[in-house]
């Protein structure tokens, strides 16, 4: 059971996030022409890195998403920081 | 009788006799046995049967990791499958049995499996049995393996408590090493937890009466105190079962067979790895013998329990030890030979018991061999954490090197086998400091002779590896350790090769040509020893895990005789009335079509969306166009995923531009309320747009049939119903609180849903009954909904669809055409797969009236022959009432486009007829929405 810090509750158990997904991705602008490639690029693949990682979490009791940096080897939790520019 | 009691020695209470009984014969222990040491010291050799060879097996190890001994053991009218016999504690009245023996360990009708080895290596069974279908064979193969026989009862009173605990120091092994840093730790301020698996601690200290100034006992009771009263804390009989992501440890408390053990999970700033070694076998000729046991069981049976094992014992090892233990053996009667594994090839002598070794060409007479190839340490808790492991040529064996900075590996789990060196390494852990160097010391290898694979020479006991095993894996190119490792099983019983694995590794490296090292080891998971699932489950089961939703109005459904029943998460009322279910549910329909059906529908999902930016949310979230949803107007609508498939249906009312209410499936509130906080947060302005889940604060009843209008207008929420078409929302009172009223499409007619606060539900809830009555109108439940449901062709999301299913394939293409701003799923609507003609869509099957209900899951099958195939399956299978027969929904390859086509279905080998219609079979005008 890993622990992760809540930028907004604390240090919680694993079992209180779940996973959104890699961060930094953008939805494309699907009112304009979006190519197959893309989209699929958008939805499906994701660089998996071995090692520091920045990804995007939820703490599932707090309903707050908020990016996590950790290392994926080590399962070291390097940052968290909320998505929300206002309360950084 | 070989093995007997002595009359010294031991931890045991000789004044406190313990009957029990193993394969229908009693015997008799002493408090503080084990099930093995009590049968040891009765004589008894053969404690089962090996996995395939149906070999007959004794004791090999004294405690954990002895891989032979395991048996079935019945306590209170339950049967425990799969125990330890070296590891269970001697209770009266304990019924013993061997496994995978059949009658009995002694006289095992299936050992003629024995004779036929050499028919038998690995992968034998499925290499033999794929022509012409391994299933044939399956069951009479699984029924001659396995280990133990499972009790399938639940049992209620056996539930392991799961808790959290706290150290700053956690020892784990009460040893002569962890007693040391235990000891240190505690008196430097720390908080101490120590544990032992053992119920004394003190590990191997017993084993040397004679060399301390003082008993063992009386030393280990003194580092105890001294730990105690230094504020440490010490449990007993309690393993760590494993070490987990950042820093966690659980720990196990074994309280003796019948009582569920105690699981305590913990984070320790340090933890220290105290837990000793065990002997590795050495790999000869029948090597598999009962009487033949590791060095180390040989000296703990008698230091722990007063079993001498043997008369004329024969020590075979490479350990510079092993001439005190024969002392302790003389010392207490036996006759020892001393023999040099090097000097030549060794064969036991003997099958049901050993009779004689056989070493590099002469015969020594004996009932009893102790053997070691060294000692393995044991680092699987380093491992678990992330620690690595070096070779080490002069142990011969694997032991910890770099590793996380939290955790301290000491003792002989640390290669230190040496009494005199535990003191300072102890000491350095406690206090942190630098670890002292690792002495030099230096056995002869003793490794399995891959240049003579004669005879059998087993490497793993419990599943019998052996290593003609490990060289046919080696030519058909399984080389790898973990290809090794499944291609044999070799490693994968239940003692998960602590005996095995450095001997297998040491046959490939040697096949190879290559050094150990360079072969590596196979990854070492948790659990340590093997454990009930009932300390995983603790608590966690039925309502624990997933706790019933009650609705407010439960007391009112059972004062009307409901059947309650479990529907997504809510206790909801099946059925009401004496009846049984079919009298029940048929009359509940015609009440419905004929009268008005009064129904609790409080359990759908009540999401609203407030705020400035909540059209263009909603908007977003929908797959329908949701921008130009007046005020006061109700739509329905689909949720998508990102990937384009059906997520959730349901309706969503507009109350104003900067309100919405969402109303989702009552399974799926949950998982809808988290989609959409989702979108909120990653592409909207969460200071703009608001959501907020009051699933749990209104209760909703539901009056819909033709009767409907005339109960709601006698109910007087509304001044009048005249301004309230279909799809329409108007907020009203109900005795003077707030109420809405929805007319939504329920069940095909007109339909009417009130929601007020759940304080007033159950006045509501009453006054609709009694006003409903004259009319004959009536409760309705939740089997009679989903068959009125059904006949209009009212999917349910996860059961109609399937997670391939678009919109576009439930008949609701328009929005995918024609919807212009952006939307969840949108450009996922647009692929080629989802413009595949031949994609499963949802249609309805008609067959004739009179005939049986087509089963959900039969399949639409096309062609013959090899060319068969399934075109879908029926989702949905039901009795309508008002069709006077049975109406099906289906998911059929191209179905939209088969209109009134008939179709083969096939279910369970027998074939019947149907034609596909439109998914909506009753009222397909839809005239009575509005009647």
């Amino acid at each position: 059971m890993q622990r992760f810090p809540c930028p907004f509750c604390g240090l919680r158990d694993e079992r209180e996030f779940r996973f959104a997904g890699e961060a930094g991705k953008t939805r494309p602008d699907t009112t304009q022409e979006v190519s197959d490639k893309e989209w699929a690029n958008y939805l499906f693949f994701c660089k998996n890195a071995k090692g520091p990682t920045c990804e995007i979490w939820v703490h599932t009791t707090c309903q707050e998403y908020f990016v996590m940096e950790r290392d994926s080897a080590t399962m070291e939790v390097l940052d968290t920081t909320p998505m929300r520019k206002d309360v950084a | 009788m070989t093995g007997h009691r002595i009359e010294t020695r031991g931890l045991i209470d000789r004044s406190k006799p313990l009957s029990f009984r193993f394969d229908g014969k009693t015997y008799h222990g002493v408090q503080g046995d084990t099930v093995a040491s009590a049968l040891l010291a009765s004589g008894v050799r053969i404690f089962g049967r090996s996995f395939k060879y149906h070999r007959p097996r004794g004791v090999w190890g004294a405690w954990f990791d002895d891989p032979n001994a395991v048996v079935d053991i019945e306590f209170g009218g339950i049967t425990y499958p799969n125990c330890q016999a070296t590891t269970t504690q001697l209770i009266e009245g304990l019924v013993v049995r061997s496994v995978n023996a059949w009658p009995t360990a002694q006289r095992d009708l299936k050992g003629v499996l024995d004779f036929a080895h050499r028919f038998l290596p690995a992968g034998f069974y499925y290499k033999t049995f794929m022509w012409p279908d391994w299933h044939l064979f399956e069951p009479i193969i699984r029924r001659m393996a396995g280990i133990g026989t499972l009790n399938t009862d639940v049992q209620d009173n056996f539930e392991a408590a799961i808790l959290h605990d706290h150290c700053e120091t956690l020892v784990i092994g009460g040893g002569l090493a962890g007693l040391m840093a235990a000891r240190t730790a505690a008196k430097a301020g720390k908080s101490v937890l120590m544990i032992d698996d053992h119920p004394e601690f003190g590990g191997s200290s017993y084993r040397y009466p004679n060399d301390a100034a003082d008993a063992p006992s009386n030393w280990v009771d003194e580092q105890l105190s001294a730990i105690e009263d230094a504020g440490g804390r010490v449990l007993s009989n309690t393993t760590a079962i494993g070490v987990y992501d950042h820093q966690a440890v659980s720990i196990l408390t074994d309280r003796g067979v019948g009582v569920a053990p105690v699981v305590r999970k913990l984070r320790p700033e340090n933890v220290i790895v105290a837990t000793g070694a065990v002997d590795r076998p050495i790999t000869f000729s029948n090597n598999d013998r009962p009487g033949l046991m590791s060095l180390d069981a040989g000296a703990e049976f008698l230091a722990r329990y007063g079993v001498l094992v043997g008369h004329q014992i024969a020590i075979l090892t490479n350990r510079p030890d092993a001439a005190n233990v024969a002392a302790q053996l003389e010392n207490a009667g036996a006759n020892v030979d001393l023999l040099d594994p090097k000097s030549g090839a060794a064969k036991t002598i003997g099958s049901q018991t050993i009779k004689g070794l056989q070493l590099a060409g002469h015969t020594h007479t004996c009932d009893t061999i102790l053997a070691s190839a060294g000692l393995t340490p044991m680092v699987h808790l380093w491992r678990h954490a992330g620690g690595k492991l070096d070779w080490d040529e002069g142990r011969q064996t694997f032991v910890p090197s770099t590793g996380p900075d939290w955790m301290r590996v000491i003792g002989a789990a640390n290669g230190t086998f040496e009494r005199d060196a535990l003191e300072e390494e102890a000491r350095s852990a406690a206090l942190n400091a630098p670890s002292p160097k690792r002495r030099i010391y230096s056995i002869p290898p003793l490794l399995p002779d891959t240049n003579n694979t004669e005879g059998r020479q087993w490497i793993d006991f419990q599943h019998d590896v052996t290593l003609k095993d490990v060289a046919l894996a080696h030519r058909e190119n399984m080389v790898s350790v973990e290809h090794l490792k499944r291609y044999t099983t070799l490693g994968m019983a239940g003692d998960q090769g602590k005996t095995s694995n450095v001997a297998g590794l040491a046959a490939m490296a040697a096949l190879k040509g290559q050094k150990i090292p360079e072969v590596g080891t196979t990854t070492f998971r948790p659990p340590f020893v093997p454990i009930p699932l009932e300390a995983y489950r603790g608590a966690h089961r039925d309502t624990q895990v997933a706790p019933l939703k009650r609705l407010t109005l439960e007391p009112d459904h059972r004062a009307l005789g409901a059947a309650l029943g479990e529907y997504g998460g809510w206790l909801r009322p099946a059925w009401y009335g004496e009846d049984d279910e079919k009298s029940a549910v048929t009359r509940e329909c015609q009440m419905a079509r004929s009268a008005a059906a009064i129904m609790d529908s409080s359990a759908l999902g009540a999401i609203e969306v407030i705020g400035p930016d909540a059209r263009a949310f909603v908007n977003f979230v929908y797959y329908n166009t949701m921008s130009n949803l007046k005020p006061g107007r109700i739509r329905y609508g689909f949720m998508l995923t990102e990937g384009g498939l059906v997520f959730d249906d349901g309706v969503m009312a507009c109350v104003d531009d900067t309100r919405f209410i969402i109303s989702c499936s009552s399974s799926h509130a949950d998982a809808v309320m988290a989609h959409l906080e989702h979108w909120r947060q990653d592409s909207f302005d969460p200071d703009r747009v608001h959501i907020h889940d009051t699933t749990q604060n209104w209760s909703t009843v539901t009056i819909a049939g033709p009767m409907s209008r005339a109960i709601v207008e006698e109910l007087g929420v509304l001044d009048t119903l005249e301004d309230l078409p279909h799809m329409a929302l108007k907020f009203g009172a109900f005795e003077g609180v707030q109420a809405r009223v929805a007319r939504v499409s329920f069940t095909g007619d007109t339909s009417f849903e009130i929601s007020v606060p759940n304080s007033s539900v159950s006045k509501l809830w009453q006054q609709a009954i009694a006003v409903g009555k004259p009319h004959g109108a009536g409760p309705v439940g939740a089997e009679a909904l989903i068959v009125l449901r059904a006949e209009k062709g009212y999917i349910i999301v996860g059961k109609d669809t399937e997670g391939e299913t678009m919109p576009h394939d439930l008949g609701f293409g328009a929005p995918r055409l024609r919807k212009s701003a952006a939307f969840v799923g949108d450009r996922s609507l647009h692929t080629d797969n989802a413009n595949r003609e031949d994609r499963k869509q949802l249609v309805g099957l008609s067959v004739d009236s009179g005939e049986p209900l087509l089963p959900v899951g039969a399949h639409i099958v096309t062609g013959q022959g090899p060319d068969r195939r399934s075109l879908g399956y029926v989702t949905s299978s039901h009795d309508s009432v008002a069709l006077e027969r049975p109406i099906s929904l289906a998911l059929i390859s191209g179905g939209l486009a088969a209109m009134g086509e008939k179709v083969e279905i096939c279910h369970m080998g027998s074939s019947r007829h149907a034609t596909i219609t439109s998914s909506c079979a009753f009222d397909i005008e839809g005239t009575r929405i509005d009647a």
